[in-house]
C-alpha cells in the first residue's frame, strides 16, 4: 500500500503527460492540440508541486507554532510558469486565428496540401 | 485524510483528461479544460501550494477559458472526424509512458521530508527568509527577492507574448462608432455585473498589496484585475470597455510595468549594490526589502494586467469584426 501512495502522484503525472502528448500528436484540430499542450504543461506543474510536498507540512507562510513547511521553491517556479503558460497559449491561439483567416480551416490535414499563403 | 483527497482529485483529473481525448465538440473540450484547471487548483491547495492554486484558478480557469472560447468563436465549434488511423501515436505514447513509469519507480517517496529536493536551498529559505526579508509568505520572499532576476525574465516573457499577440491580431481601434454589442439586453446580468465589478477590482488590489503576508501577489492581482474588465467587456461590449481602458493606455502600461521592475534593479545598482538587491533601498535592510518587493510586485501586477487585457482585446476585436461581416 505504501508503495502505491509513494508513487501514485507520479503515475498520474505520467498519465496526464501522455494524455496531453497523445492529443498533441493525434488530434487534427489545432485548438484541440493547444488544449493537449496545456494538459501536458499542467502535468509538469503537478510533478513539481508533488516533489515540494512534505507530509505533515503546511503552506509556506510563516506562522507561530508551526515547524514543518512544504518547500516554497517549486511553488515559486510554477506560479510564474502558469502565467507565462497562459501568455504563450495566447500566442498559439492568435496564430490559429491567423491560420483560419489565411487557409479557411484549422484542421491540420486540410491545409497541409494547400499552397503557402503566408 | 489528505492522502484520500489527493487520490480522488487526481483520479478525477485523469478522467477529465481522458474525456478530452474522445470528445469532438470543442466547446465541451474547452469547458472540460476549465474544470480540469479548477481540479488542479484544488490539488495544489491539498499539496500546500496555496499561491499556485490561486494563480491556476484565476489564470487557467479564467483567462485561458475565455481566450479559447474567443478562438472557437472565430474557428468553429466542431472538430471534424478524421479518417487516418491513430495507432502509431498510441504506440509512441504507450512506449514513452511505460518508460516514464519505469523511471518513477526510482523517485524518492512522495512527501518524505528527507527527499533530496527538501535538502538543498529550501531549508535556508524556510528558516532565514522570515527574518532576512521580514515577510511571512516565503513564496513572495523567494519570488520577489531571492529569485527576483528570474521573475524579471518571466515578466518580460509575458510582455513579449502580449507583443506577439498584438502583432498577429492587432488591437481594436478606439474611435470606432459604438455598435450594439455585448449582452446589453440581459438586465439581470447587467445589474449584477455592475455590482460585482468594483468588488473584483477591490479584491485585486487586496491581493496585490496583501501578497506579502498571505497568498497572492502581482501575478494573481494582475490577472484578477484583467478579469474584472473582461467581464465588463463581455457584458457591456468591447467599445464600452475600450472607452474605460483604452488600448493605447494598455500598450504603455505593459511597458511601464517591466520598466518599474527593471528600474528598481537599476536604482539598487546606483546605490552601489547588486542588481535587484533591495537591502540598500532604505537605511534598514529589512525596510529596504519591503520597499523593493512592493515596487517590483507593482511592476509585475501592471504588466500582467495590461498584457492579459490587451490579449483579450485583440481576440475580442477579431470576433467583433467577424460579427460585422
Amino acid at each position: 500500500m505504501s508503495f502505491i501512495v509513494d508513487h501514485y502522484n507520479y503515475w498520474i503525472v505520467v498519465f496526464l503527460m501522455m494524455a496531453g502528448f497523445y492529443i498533441v500528436i493525434a488530434a487534427n484540430n489545432l485548438v484541440k492540440k493547444i488544449v493537449g499542450l496545456n494538459i501536458f504543461q499542467t502535468s509538469v506543474f503537478m510533478m513539481y508541486i508533488s516533489i515540494g510536498k512534505v507530509t505533515g507540512g503546511t503552506a509556506p507562510i510563516a506562522a507561530e507554532g508551526i515547524t514543518t513547511y512544504s518547500n516554497p521553491l517549486p511553488h515559486v517556479l510554477i506560479l510564474t510558469a502558469i502565467v507565462v503558460g497562459v501568455a504563450t497559449t495566447a500566442v498559439g491561439l492568435a496564430l490559429i486565428v491567423r491560420i483560419k483567416r489565411a487557409y479557411g480551416t484549422v484542421e491540420e490535414n486540410e491545409f497541409e496540401d494547400k499552397e503557402d499563403l503566408i | 485524510m489528505a492522502e484520500i483527497i489527493d487520490l480522488v482529485l487526481l483520479a478525477m483529473l485523469a478522467i477529465t483528461a481522458l474525456s478530452v481525448i474522445f470528445l469532438k465538440d470543442l466547446f465541451t473540450v474547452v469547458m472540460l479544460f476549465g474544470i480540469y484547471s479548477f481540479l488542479s487548483a484544488l490539488i495544489f491547495v491539498n499539496l500546500d501550494a496555496v499561491d499556485v492554486a490561486f494563480t491556476e484558478a484565476s489564470v487557467g480557469a479564467g483567462i485561458s477559458t475565455v481566450l479559447m472560447l474567443g478562438t472557437l468563436a472565430l474557428t468553429g465549434r466542431k472538430e471534424k472526424a478524421n479518417n487516418h488511423k491513430a495507432i502509431l501515436p498510441l504506440l509512441v505514447v504507450c512506449v514513452t509512458g511505460g518508460a516514464l513509469i519505469y523511471g518513477t519507480l526510482d523517485m524518492p517517496p512522495f512527501g518524505d521530508p528527507n527527499n533530496p529536493a527538501q535538502q538543498h536551498v529550501a531549508p535556508r529559505y524556510i528558516q532565514d527568509s522570515p527574518q532576512e526579508i521580514g515577510l511571512p509568505n516565503m513564496v513572495t520572499s523567494v519570488l520577489a527577492s531571492y529569485r527576483a532576476f528570474d521573475t524579471l525574465g518571466e515578466t518580460a516573457v509575458v510582455f513579449a507574448a502580449a507583443i506577439g499577440v498584438l502583432s498577429l491580431l492587432g488591437l481594436p481601434k478606439q474611435d470606432r462608432a459604438a455598435i450594439q454589442s455585448g449582452l446589453q439586453s440581459h438586465i439581470v446580468l447587467r445589474v449584477v455585473a455592475k455590482m460585482i465589478i468594483p468588488l473584483i477590482v477591490l479584491f485585486a488590489l487586496y491581493v496585490q498589496f496583501h501578497g506579502d503576508y498571505g497568498p497572492g501577489g502581482g501575478f494573481q492581482a494582475g490577472v484578477i484585475a484583467a478579469a474584472a474588465l473582461i467581464l465588463y467587456a463581455l457584458v457591456f461590449g468591447l467599445p464600452m470597455a475600450t472607452h474605460v481602458v483604452s488600448p493605447n493606455l494598455l500598450k504603455a502600461l505593459a511597458a511601464i510595468g517591466v520598466l518599474i521592475y527593471a528600474g528598481t534593479g537599476v536604482v539598487s545598482l546606483f546605490l552601489s549594490a547588486n542588481f535587484l538587491d533591495y537591502n540598500v533601498l532604505a537605511s534598514d535592510p529589512v525596510a529596504g526589502q519591503h520597499i523593493g518587493i512592493i515596487a517590483i510586485e507593482l511592476g509585475v501586477g501592471i504588466t500582467v494586467f495590461a498584457a492579459m487585457l490587451s490579449i483579450f482585446y485583440a481576440f475580442a476585436a477579431q470576433a467583433e469584426r467577424k460579427n460585422i461581416q
